[in-house]
């Protein structure tokens, strides 16, 4: 039996999705950033891990108890929460080429976005003001720069976004840009799935003395 | 504000006549090269050829130019340790000095792993996996061009350190509280630490795509049980890939906030705990080793199966095997580390995990035999490479083993006993390994053969000079020497490491031998060209011409069996000679070549830089600079070219496929 | 010459696996059951949302589960956040997407419960200080 170039191909033998040749770009690229996802997932439980080793070691400073705000962690909470509603309605009208429902999710999701940003850089400028800095311990280090990681993947979320919707102005939906907002798509509910560990591990276990 | 930064002539190491000397040699030579090829006008050539190359097999070939470069600075280091150590005894001071030699164990430790062993794996994977796959290029083609051009960054940032300013002295590990501010003030580590990272971004950027390339882009009809035994080592590594270097991109961004804003994580005070890095450190660190060796076996796999003359045996388990050790690998990283206080209970289940992993590899040895048992077996260089391999690396192992029994690794941690053992694992595993691999698929890379004679000579110098300079470690770590002595008082060590100085010559005369062996094989290319079959290989890469095109496959393979090629061979004699004209060629698409990997490379080289020397403009500079190219780069409005068929047509006919007879 | 287009969509697509986060209806009639999806996610994640908070804070649940609770309730948030924005499903089209995902979850348990087990350890080894630490 000739294992390459055969004249004929049979097409009537169904043909198992591992044998069925290369595929598609949008499931590749998808893929692949599917992958790149897990990744940065792999990187945040690092972090995790660290702060959860070290959440103890405040050094006889603050503990989470008593710089923890529920509210503004709710509010931050459902900012995210409901950019990730807006984001999905974006997919939709991505998927049906309609621009100016693209462009009105678009424009909630990053208000969104960035009202969740802002209440995050509250609440650390009050801490700090509160000497409650990342130097001051090992506690805070930690939860520094986990929670900052994650606001700096929405500040980097936020300018992808923007910089999706001047292509989508100049290119329109063509192949790649739709590839690329799918990718966005991705990007934006992991980063909420994120959240939900943060808000759930850091804020409210974190609130109980 | 200082605009420079730390930066300043005391950066400038006038007063060590060696990295003068070192620096002056390695900036001479650099220039030398650079006015050859202005000179002589190369420059468009390999811009577009080259430079901006998306084509996975010029990366490949970049890669392992990259790393056999390297090689020769990691040697240089490792060949200064062995003369330091055979002359340092008693009252003897040797020529290296504390401050300097310290810089050159880390050195070594860390050019060896991350930019020797890496790259060549990478390399290797990069210009055989998509052939091998029976596809036209790797998943994401442009992103493998900036993987590549992060890695060839931080190279440079390595070399620059040698001029201007110093390397860390921590060991290539950094532990702190060391490699912290307070006992590193230096901008050492900073080198280190940036370097890693931007390699670092380059590495997983590989992982991703060639994941996405073995899961999703493979010839029609080949299944993942119909893949070269290679491709799954690639497989295994690269999903290894992915799943550790984000830990140690989240370590070192720790580490590097503790040096330059103050924070806490493994500082000695405010509730830091340096343990917690040495944990962490080594959840990558374990599994790097095996995402270096699993490639290395891969090419053995293929080596044997082709030089027998027969499949490779046992393919079912060589990938239960492959897979096995996937998983296991990121179960044993304590250890690395059974001396630093845990209870008897993690300690021993981390040690019968890390006797369990010499399971699946030992599947794999007892494979390789069985492959070539009952072979006609050609005694090829490769062949050499895989011998030497497997009466090596045996050993090599068993003194893991060894290690594993953590009562055992309580009396040589960290002694040359330990030295010896994993020199002993990964120059015979992953060396070896890619040696095998460079010269079997040099011809298929470049169109001619290595010479015979040459390579053969290399493999006996580094086989005898490899014994010879790591099997006298093992005793004196049973004699209580430790690591990374720069002067010992203990003269009856002595003797011993005067012997493996000799074996380092030995190597040495082994790396000459392999840098004539391609001089040589270049000079004299015109006697050894290839078709595109001189091994009688069994898998689909010997289908293509020596080299192969840019688009490869002119017509992707349909796959119906293992060893793909080889069934062809065996059963459609007829079929091979397919008259050009009979076929009806298509136009294929091929992504378009791209400058953004380079341009991205110099903004993250002058990035680094600024950063370690804390020029904060310059590293805002280089930041806005990538993003900016980034920006042009993604409004670009053709991402491919189109190759009309005639051109395809053309080619066949200029190589008609011919196989070994 | 019979061969296989790079990529041939109208063969391809009927075969491959789908793309991640793609939706999972033909594009000519979801468009109302594409929004009913999310909006059903979304009123599930607020529930679950408000539920940890209240779990939080109550004085009703036994202490030590709150903890337990509080996971429960995050995990499962996780789970919808993935049904339902993300189209993760069991079906034989997502195959590829839910093994790369099971072994992320893989390395994430590996990192965070092999980092907590071996650094608890080494702080249960360490010898008791008489002073308290500053």
């Amino acid at each position: 039996m000739n294992a390459i170039a055969s004249d004929a191909l049979r097409p009537e033998l169904p043909l198992a999705v591992s044998e069925a040749g290369p595929a598609p770009k949008r499931i590749v690229v998808t893929y692949g950033f599917w992958v790149f996802i897990l990744s940065d997932i792999v990187m945040f439980a690092a972090l995790f891990a660290t702060y959860a080793v070290l959440v103890h070691a405040t050094a006889g400073g603050a503990a989470g108890s008593q710089l923890f705000n529920q509210v503004s962690v709710a509010v931050e909470t459902g900012c995210l929460l409901l950019s990730s509603y807006t984001c999905g309605l974006m997919s939709l009208a991505i998927n049906a080429k309609r621009h100016v429902a693209t462009y009105a999710a678009a424009i909630a999701t990053f208000v969104l976005g960035a009202a969740f940003l802002g209440l995050e850089i509250h609440e650390f400028a009050d801490m700090i003001a509160r000497g409650a800095t990342p130097q001051s311990s090992a506690f805070l280090s930690a939860f520094f720069t986990l929670v900052g990681c994650h606001g700096l993947h929405v500040t980097v979320g936020l300018i992808w976004l923007a910089v999706m919707m001047a292509q989508v102005a100049a290119h329109d939906f063509t192949a790649a840009v739709t590839r690329r907002l799918l990718c966005f798509a991705l990007f934006w509910h992991a980063l909420d799935i994120i959240w939900i560990c943060l808000f759930t591990f850091v804020y409210l276990m974190g609130v109980r003395p | 504000m200082n605009l420079l930064g730390k930066l300043d002539w005391s950066a400038i190491p006038f007063d060590q006549p060696i990295i003068m000397g070192a620096s002056g040699g390695m900036i001479l030579g650099i220039g030398a090269v650079l006015s050859w090829v202005l000179l002589k006008g190369y420059v468009p050539y390999l811009w577009r050829e080259w430079i901006t190359s998306v084509d996975h097999k010029r990366i490949g070939v970049m890669y392992i130019v990259l790393a056999l470069l390297m090689l020769l600075r990691g040697f240089s280091d490792a060949i200064m340790m062995r003369t330091q150590q055979a002359v340092a005894a008693g009252g003897a001071q040797g020529y290296l000095p504390p401050e300097h030699y310290d810089q050159i164990f880390t050195a070594h430790g860390t050019i060896m792993i991350f930019f020797v062993a890496m790259p060549l794996v990478i390399g290797m994977m990069n210009f055989a996996v998509p052939l091998q796959l029976g596809v036209r290029d790797v998943a994401f083609p442009t992103l493998n061009s900036v993987s590549f051009w992060l890695t060839a960054s931080a190279v440079l940032l390595i070399n620059v350190s040698l001029v201007v300013g110093e390397f860390a002295r921590t060991g290539w590990m950094a532990y702190p509280p060391l490699s912290e501010l307070q006992f590193s003030p230096g901008v050492g580590v900073d080198y280190y630490l940036w370097s890693l990272q931007i390699s670092g971004v380059g590495t997983l950027l590989t992982g991703i795509n060639f994941v996405t390339t073995i899961l999703k882009l493979r010839a029609p009809g080949m299944s993942l049980m119909r893949m070269p035994v290679f491709c799954w080592t690639a497989l295994a590594s690269s999903l290894m890939i992915v799943a550790v270097f984000p830990v140690l991109t989240a370590t070192f961004a720790m580490l590097l906030l503790d040096r330059y804003l103050g924070f806490h994580f493994f500082s000695l005070d405010a509730g830091g705990n340096p343990m917690m890095y040495v944990n962490l450190f080594w959840i990558w660190g374990h599994p790097e080793v095996y995402i270096l060796v699993l490639p290395a076996f891969g090419i053995f796999s293929e080596v044997s199966a082709t030089f027998s003359g027969k499949p490779l045996f046992g393919y079912r388990s060589m990938v239960a095997a492959t897979m096995a050790i996937c998983i296991l690998s990121m179960l044993v990283w304590l250890h690395h580390f059974f001396t630093m206080g845990a209870s008897a209970n993690v300690n021993a289940f981390f040690g019968v995990m890390s006797m369990l992993i010499g399971l699946p590899t030992g599947v794999k040895i007892f494979n390789w035999v069985f492959t070539m048992y009952g072979g006609r077996v050609r005694f090829t260089v490769p062949v050499l490479w895989l011998i030497g391999f497997m009466v090596t690396f045996v050993l090599g192992g068993l003194t893991g083993v060894l290690l594993a029994v953590p009562p055992v690794d309580w009396q040589v941690h960290n002694s040359m006993f330990l030295i010896a053992h994993f020199h002993h694992v990964i120059i015979p595993g992953v060396l070896f390994g890619l040696f095998a691999g460079y010269t079997y698929w040099f011809p298929k890379a470049f169109g001619f053969a290595l010479d015979e004679r040459w390579g053969k000579a290399a493999f006996w110098c580094w086989f005898i000079g490899f014994h010879l300079a790591f099997m006298p470690l093992y005793v004196v770590g049973l004699m209580g020497m430790t690591r990374r002595m720069q002067h010992y008082d203990n003269l009856a060590w002595q003797p011993w490491l005067l012997v493996a100085g000799a074996g380092a010559v030995i190597i040495l005369a082994g790396i000459v031998c392999q840098a004539v062996q391609l001089v040589v094989s270049i000079r004299t290319r015109d006697r050894r060209r290839v078709t595109g079959d001189p091994w009688n290989g069994r898998t689909l890469e010997w289908s293509t011409a020596s080299p192969p095109p840019a688009w490869n496959f002119a017509v992707l393979p349909h796959v119906s069996d293992k060893d793909a090629f080889w069934s062809t061979k065996q059963h459609a004699p007829a079929a091979r000679l397919q008259p050009a004209q009979a076929r009806a060629y298509k136009p294929i698409e091929m992504p378009s070549n791209s400058p953004i990997g380079f341009v991205n490379a110099f903004f993250a080289v002058i990035f680094g830089f600024a950063l370690i020397w804390h020029i904060w403009w310059l590293a805002v500079v280089g930041a806005l600079g990538g993003f900016v190219s980034i920006l042009a780069f993604a409004f670009r409005r053709t991402d491919e070219i189109e190759i009309p068929p005639e051109q395809i047509a053309q080619f066949d006919r200029a190589h008609p496929t011919e196989f070994a007879a | 010459m019979s061969e296989v287009q790079y990529g041939d969509p109208a063969q391809m697509n009927a075969l491959h696996d789908r793309a991640p986060g793609d939706q999972p209806a033909a594009p000519e009639e979801e468009k109302s059951s594409g929004v009913l999806i999310f909006t059903i996610g979304l009123f599930l994640a607020v529930i679950l949302t408000a539920t940890s908070f209240w779990v939080a804070n109550t004085t009703l649940l036994w202490g030590p589960g709150i903890a337990l609770g509080l996971a429960v309730l995050a995990i499962a948030q996780m789970g919808v956040h993935l049904v339902f924005f993300l189209h993760i499903t069991t079906g034989p089209d997502n195959t590829n997407n839910v093994l790369a995902l099971a072994f992320g979850i893989l390395i994430v348990f590996l990192v965070v419960a092999g980092s907590l087990w071996i650094m608890g350890d080494l702080s249960n080894m360490m010898p008791s200080m008489s002073m308290p630490v500053r």
